[in-house]
């Protein structure tokens, strides 16, 4: 009870009701999401569509390899995040797993970011940045490139919210501020978290593979 | 007190409410309590009413005369873009559902405060910061794309402060949609016990249906201006034709949120006048479900409409053939509305203050604004009349006919709740009236222009429109007026005006059970619901024939 108490944010008088609209409030503000990278996602397909050969070009001089690394960095990340939930949903005395799972999350997250400036060095190497003196001849894969610099630098900047978030967090919960049990701020932050990396597995096969089956 | 010790109940110890609970800056600046974040909001949106109204002032000026007598082309271009821009994202969209939504919805719904008092805060600052971004861009020199931003042109070929302009819309729908998701998660989450979905007051209800058109919504215009600004600055070419891209595309995510958008600037207007008109008809309201059904309904299918402002963009006749028929889909909610305010007063003990004045107003011209919409919507009349007045005067009947309207009407309703005052209904009526009639003179001419040809966004004209335009211009003037009365008595009021019970009006809903203004918690106990809304006689008979003091059924029961 005193955990909760210490918890209990103005208006609410009851824990239980706070820890619901707190989840209940991210999930809507989640859909908001969706739609904004929703409309990425399209402006993209109709690229693709009026373009599919220049994609396929494009998407070959992408490094797979960056990407695919990438994406076991931050797919490992939200597991640990679910553990650090989890964890905190148990138990009080589950507290030092819960920050073990935020700490690797938040370095899983620095990596990630971490091996995309080395990629965005290579994509600079090779001038596949739209503009004057673009690599690649065809106008279309511009677009792509265009797509792939805003999506990856939204998608970044989405991460790196994330990873504050999650450095906040236990920053709080080490200085013991606040209790980990229940903390609804670990789950709020845990389902952001799964939004970036849900957001990511959709940008892999769009940016990494196209061009590469055949 | 009083009423409370009518009501049996023991008089509580006097305490200080929420206007004067704290007297610092800081108690202001860092409040978390909706109803002084309302009250921000308040002053907030009328600074920049003010300002998009200074800026269509020169414009209207400037068409007094066919051949441009006062303005440079430039100037004129930059004058109606901040018009817009200021008017849409800086009074319209935030105006109800952030004044009246802020200070009402947990007053209504027997909450202390909305769910995430802290992000209600946080939004009220991302609107200044909007507003400085908005404010630069004018003060820089002006922003000439029309509040629309359509590429190319807005990506490619204007060199004024575009980059400036967009941060600002782009940064306050973000305050919109955090303002959105506490909405929804306080209707979800706070309301009062007995508070059952179906006993929901139907500005609630519309302030629910335009929360989420705003958090669904706004996330697509946030895309498509980040869109612009990257191709102006980074040189991406996603809208550039000569590069493979697609200028048309722009349009297509512009519109899917800025025609939900309009839903955002109306549906609030209909939650108010659904709160007026009963209570001054002493009516229950006509058919309260489908009043929901017909609101939810407008929210759902405002996404499918965006392409009827496309029809001459050049989108397949078979996109603009579906279009066309959802949009006249779109008009039935919206009817059933107004025939169910109609039927509302059928039989009951009309009285005419001001804000049944203003929400009578709201009918007639959202009425004319929405059948002029169907014309608009079918397609051969529009590829007519496209770009021309006649689009002007039909969402300016919307939304300045319709939601500014709405937007007073609440103002005069939930005045004496708000500060604790009572105004002077004798100038407050006169500027009602004053009001609908400098609107009429002023947008019913530009009908007549638009069909007979006049383009918009064009400063000088040949002669044989002038006429309209000095009629036009002529009801801006009066228009002008009759917005600047009640802020002169309104303000006059503050300080001389009587005060004001908890239910001058003998209206029904819980906002009216508080002290007037509200203690800073809302209610000194928890407020419990056991009837429907709109309580103004029992149900199955007509309103009774007593005077209306005497009728409030919460009182006499």
């Amino acid at each position: 009870m005193t955990d909760e108490s210490a918890l209990l944010r103005e208006p609410w008088i009851d824990f239980g009701r706070q820890l619901e609209a707190g989840k209940f409030g991210i999930w809507v503000f989640l859909a908001s999401e969706t739609l904004f990278f929703g409309a990425l996602l399209l402006t993209y397909t109709v690229c693709r569509i009026e373009h599919p050969d220049a994609f396929a070009a494009a998407g070959r001089e992408t490094n797979v390899w960056y990407g695919t690394i990438n994406t076991a960095v931050l797919l490992t990340s939200s597991l640990t995040m679910a553990v650090a939930a989890q964890a905190a949903k148990e138990s009080a005395r589950l507290r030092r797993v819960v920050l073990a799972g935020l700490m690797i999350t938040a370095m899983l997250g620095l990596a990630f970011i971490v091996i995309k400036g080395f990629e965005y060095k290579e994509d600079l190497d090779k001038h596949l940045v739209p503009g004057a003196g673009f690599a690649l001849p065809q106008p279309g894969a511009q677009l792509f490139y265009g797509f792939y610099w805003l999506v990856t630098g939204v998608h970044a900047i989405h991460l790196s919210i994330g990873i504050a978030l999650v450095s906040r967090l236990i920053w709080v919960l080490y200085r013991r501020e606040l209790p980990a049990k229940d903390n609804p701020e670990i789950e709020v932050t845990a389902l952001y978290w799964h939004l970036v990396d849900i957001v990511w597995i959709f940008l892999y096969p769009l940016i990494y593979l196209p061009g590469r089956a055949s | 007190m009083t009423d409370a010790l009518l009501a049996g109940e023991l008089p509580l110890p006097p305490r200080p409410d929420y206007l004067r609970h704290g007297s610092t800056i800081r108690s202001w600046l860092a409040t978390t309590d909706h109803k002084r974040i309302a009250i921000l909001y308040a002053v907030t949106i009328t600074v920049f009413f003010f300002m998009g109204g200074a800026a269509i002032t020169a414009v209207r000026l400037e068409l007094f005369q066919p051949n441009g007598w006062l303005l440079t082309s430039d100037t004129y271009n930059k004058l109606f873009s901040f018009h817009g821009i200021i008017m849409v994202w800086f009074f319209l969209v935030p105006s109800i559902p952030n004044t009246f939504g802020n200070f009402l919805l947990p007053l209504m719904i027997g909450a202390p405060d909305v769910a995430f008092p802290r992000l209600n805060l946080f939004s009220w600052y991302l609107t200044i910061a909007a507003g400085a971004f908005t404010v630069y861009a004018l003060v820089a020199g002006g922003v000439d794309t029309g509040w629309t931003f359509y590429t190319p042109y807005s990506s490619m070929f204007s060199n004024t402060h575009v980059f400036a302009a967009a941060a600002g819309v782009f940064v306050v729908g973000f305050a919109s949609i955090s303002t959105g998701v506490n909405f929804i998660a306080t209707t979800h989450m706070l309301r009062a016990p007995g508070m059952t979905w179906f006993r929901l007051p139907l500005f609630v209800w519309a302030i629910y249906a335009t929360s989420l058109i705003m958090v669904l919504a706004t996330p697509v215009l946030a895309i498509s201006l980040l869109l612009v600004i990257a191709e102006r600055v980074l040189g991406l070419p996603i809208f550039d034709p000569a590069r493979g891209g697609d200028p048309i595309l722009f349009q297509h995510l512009f519109w899917f949120y800025s025609h939900p958008a309009v839903y955002i600037m109306v549906l609030p207007a209909m939650g108010v006048v659904s709160e007026i008109i009963p209570c001054f008809a002493r009516r229950r309201i006509f058919g309260y479900d489908f009043m929901v059904y017909a609101m939810l309904a407008i929210a759902g299918i405002g996404f499918f409409v965006w392409g009827h402002h496309m029809f001459v963009s050049g989108q397949s006749a078979l996109a603009s053939l579906v279009f066309s028929f959802l949009s006249f889909i779109i008009a039935v909610p919206s009817a059933i509305k107004v025939f169910n305010w109609t039927a509302s007063l059928y039989r009951g003990q009309i009285s005419f203050e001001s804000p049944m004045l203003y929400a009578l107003g709201f009918v007639g011209l959202f009425t004319t604004g929405g059948l002029s919409g169907l014309f608009l919507a079918s397609i051969p009349i529009d590829i007519h009349v496209t770009d021309t007045y006649f689009v002007v005067a039909h969402f300016h009947y919307i939304m300045v006919g319709g939601s500014v309207s709405a937007f007073f009407a609440g103002l005069h309703f939930w005045w004496p709740k708000v500060t604790g005052r009572l105004y002077p209904e004798r100038w407050a009526k006169f500027a009602a009236i004053l009001m609908y009639a400098g609107f009429n003179m002023t947008f019913l001419p530009q009908f007549f222009a638009g069909y007979l040809g006049m383009p918009r966004r064009y400063h000088t004209y040949p002669a044989e429109f002038q006429i309209y335009n000095v009629m036009s211009s002529a009801g801006a003037a009066v228009l002008a007026l009759a917005y600047l009365l009640p802020l002169g008595y309104l303000t006059w009021s503050l300080f001389y005006g009587g005060k004001a019970a908890r239910n001058p009006w003998s209206a029904t809903g819980l906002e009216w059970t508080t002290s007037s203004p509200p203690p800073p918690k809302n209610f000194d106990r928890q407020p419990r619901v056991d009837r429907a809304p709109y309580d103004y006689h029992a149900e199955g008979v007509s309103a009774g024939t007593a005077p209306p003091e005497m009728q409030n059924a919460r009182e006499t029961r």
